[in-house]
């Protein structure tokens, strides 16, 4: 175990409450790509107004569970989900719940920046507007102004509102994403590796971002990097071979970790 | 015969000069101890070029020259009498030779002993001409490959040389499509200046009047000719928009519904079949337009109370419409799968339904593509004849009616250069400037094509 993220995890985790309540639960969650089995077994609890990351090495199933959060997987033709996933004690898996509901409630941001081809407006505009949450054209532009500031972007982009989301810089894009994510007003915020295709500085903005949105959203955060979940998050689940090995609070994960593999793993013996 | 034989032996001459050159060239290396600078085959593959190319060239010139020679040979020794004619008078001497030497006709008694003794003399010298050619062609194709010979030493680069003449060699067939096209142009342009010395500009391109037939003797009535474009134009125009109407939505809902709503399975058997649509031969749905749906049409607007004439726009249109449907579609399904899943999955992931998604995401994300094929459309409806020409009819009615007959540029074209014409008068000229006119308003158009998406290209990429 590395020093660094030994001390990096002490450092951040000192505010980490005790007592927060289950906002999602996923219980006995499998889920199979045609024959093939992705996910076995997973029981986690996302904590309300914290921050879970899942870790794991490459193809170990972290991201195949977040989608399972907001039903992502259901645009994947060949894949089936059994268990339960309930938010705030609902089932989303139910056959009541309409899902486009579901993803209001629960947003995601994803591993490559991906703005629509529309202005920046436009861009934040998007769910407000199909969700018919602003009434008129200024409800809708605080809606804007405020989701941007909430994502630390309002003050670089606010002389050009109408120009293209695409011709910002990586990191921006990505703000914008989260911006866009939080327009709707979700209550969760998934988020698959949103850091990946970032710089070091643009990377720690958005983990600034994470820290004040925690505030306000349950997040669930899919990293591939090790110090980003000690830095960001306060519980952190460990997967391996699509199964969760070790899941606890973020301090004991990195400083005393349970499991051999979840040692192996951090001190970076595999993966 | 034995012309093939010698082609035979060129052959047989390129293909021992691979050998010799590889042959040549493992040969210096291994008597110097050098290493070959290229792979041996290439010093083949030079020594091939060198031969052959000297060999073609003369060749082509041979053949672009000889016939001008004989020819004049040939006139400077015919009789006196012959010789003075006037020129088109020769040129039916001439054609007489021509032929008798060709064994055509003519060889009985009837024939001027002279013209016939010129003919006899012309076979023999394009005979020997022949000869000459393919001898001399053997000699370059010896020479070039002597020359070539001589240069194989193993530091000589042939790789880079045979890569230099293979670049030279891509540039000359890039060139020949582009002077293909110049050529066409210029052809039109000389014609139809021709035809506006006889009619001037402004009356062809804003005359409200089209009546092409002119009057072939002066003593000929009722025949004056009037060459006002307008109405052909509104014509093209009026069943190039009856085919978009048709087209347009059809085929982009059908691409919609092939990229996102389709299951794999539907979607790799109906996307051949609607490609099938384009394989049919116009003149098949020209007399579907004429048999089928003109009646059927002409019936519904008795129904309806509307006076719909046998041959109508509408039904050329809407036949039309159908060819072109897989143009759009399949382009469009092309650009819309094209659509990275990322945005799918980014507005879905915000609660959008994919219908919503559909709309505001991908159609705007894949318009520049969408927009190329609908002008590939229209120039394809544009430049559309056969259909017009069976369903849509001659009469050059100025009308925004699409249950009139009209006339299309396409169709003018076709009925004043069919049959046989003369070549100098008003009327088959006319077909040139048309021709001209239509070449423009598609450079035009695809001029804003590529404007239209290069446009979106900044803003959607």
């Amino acid at each position: 175990m590395s020093a660094v993220t030994k001390e990096q995890a002490a450092a951040t985790d000192t505010t980490a409450p005790v007592s927060a309540l289950p906002k999602m639960k996923g219980r006995k969650v499998c889920v199979h790509y045609g024959e093939k089995q992705a996910l076995f077994d997973v029981d986690i609890d996302i904590l309300d107004k914290q921050v879970t990351a899942l870790i794991g090495p490459s193809g170990c199933g972290k991201s195949t569970f977040l989608r399972c959060l907001n039903r992502m997987n259901d645009v994947v033709d060949i894949c089936r989900v059994s268990g339960d996933v309930t938010l705030d004690d609902g089932d989303i898996y139910d056959s009541k719940v309409d899902v486009v509901h579901l993803r209001a409630r629960v947003g995601m941001v994803f591993q490559k920046p991906n703005p629509f081809p529309k202005t920046i407006f436009e861009n934040i505009a998007y769910g407000p507007r199909i969700h018919g949450l602003a009434k008129d054209k200024t409800t809708l532009e605080e809606t804007v102004e405020k989701s941007l500031r909430r994502a630390g972007l309002w003050e670089e982009v606010k002389d050009r509102l109408d120009q293209p989301g695409t011709g910002l810089s990586g990191g921006q894009q990505q703000r914008l994403c989260i911006a866009r994510a939080i327009a709707v007003e979700p209550e969760v915020i998934l988020m698959d590796e949103p850091c990946s295709a970032l710089d070091p500085i643009a990377t720690a903005t958005i983990e600034d971002l994470i820290h004040e949105l925690r505030e306000n959203f349950t997040i669930a955060i899919v990293t591939h990097s090790m110090q980003q979940a000690a830095r960001v998050s306060q519980k952190t689940a460990f997967f391996h071979l699509g199964k969760l090995i070790e899941y606890g609070d973020t301090e004991q994960i990195f400083t005393n970790p349970k499991q051999e593999k979840t040692q192996g793993y951090i001190t970076g013996r595999f993966g | 015969m034995l012309q093939w034989i010698f082609l035979i032996g060129l052959l047989a001459l390129l293909a021992s000069a691979y050998k010799i050159g590889t042959g040549t060239a493992l040969g210096r290396a291994s008597a110097t101890g050098e290493r070959l600078h290229s792979l041996p085959g290439y010093y083949g593959a030079y020594t091939v070029l060198w031969a052959a190319f000297p060999a073609l060239v003369l060749i082509a010139i041979w053949a672009i020259l000889q016939g001008g020679l004989i020819e004049g040979i040939i006139v400077s020794e015919l009789p006196e009498k012959l010789r003075v004619l006037p020129e088109n008078e020769l040129g039916l001497v001439m054609n007489d030779v021509r032929n008798i030497a060709a064994g055509a006709f003519g060889t009985g008694d009837d024939v001027d002993p002279a013209v016939k003794a010129a003919a006899m003399h012309l076979r023999s010298l394009e005979d020997m001409s022949s000869w000459a050619m393919l001898a001399a062609a053997l000699a370059a194709a010896a020479a070039g490959l002597f020359l070539a010979r001589k240069r194989l030493e193993p530091e000589f680069r042939a790789r880079n040389q045979v890569e230099r003449i293979v670049m030279w060699f891509l540039m000359g067939s890039s060139t020949i499509a582009i002077l293909t096209t110049v050529g066409i142009v210029l052809s039109l342009l000389f014609e139809a200046w021709r035809f506006f010395e006889q009619i001037p500009p402004l009356d062809f391109l804003f005359g409200l009047e089209w009546s092409p037939q002119t009057a072939i003797r002066d003593d000929q009535v009722g025949s004056s000719g009037a060459f006002g474009a307008i109405p052909v134009f509104a014509g093209t125009m009026l069943i190039s928009l009856l085919a978009m109407m048709v087209a347009a939505p059809i085929g982009l809902f059908a691409a919609i519904y092939m990229a996102e709503y389709a299951s794999p399975r539907f979607r790799a058997i109906v996307k051949p079949v609607l490609e099938i649509l384009a394989g049919i031969p116009t003149v098949v749905y020209g007399f579907f337009a004429a048999l089928t749906m003109a009646p059927f049409f002409r019936e519904m607007g008795d129904l309806l109370g509307f006076d719909v004439a046998s041959q109508s726009a509408l039904a050329a249109g809407v036949v039309m419409g159908v060819m072109i449907i897989p143009f759009v579609s399949s382009l469009s399904d092309d650009v819309i799968t094209a659509v990275p899943r990322s945005l799918r999955e980014g507005s879905y992931g915000l609660g959008a339904t994919k219908s919503e998604t559909i709309r505001k995401v991908i159609i705007p994300a894949a318009l520049p593509g969408i927009v190329g094929s609908l002008l590939l459309a229209v120039s394809r409806a544009i430049g559309e004849t056969m259909i017009v020409v069976m369903a849509a009819g001659l009469s050059a009615n100025l009308t925004g009616n699409p249950f009139e007959a009209v006339t299309t540029v396409t169709v003018q074209i076709v009925t004043l250069l069919v049959g046989d014409q003369e070549f100098d008068s008003a009327k088959t000229l006319a077909a040139f400037a048309l021709g001209l006119v239509l070449f423009f308003v598609t450079l035009i158009l695809n001029v804003i094509a590529l404007h239209v998406v290069r446009k979106y290209r900044e803003q959607y990429d």
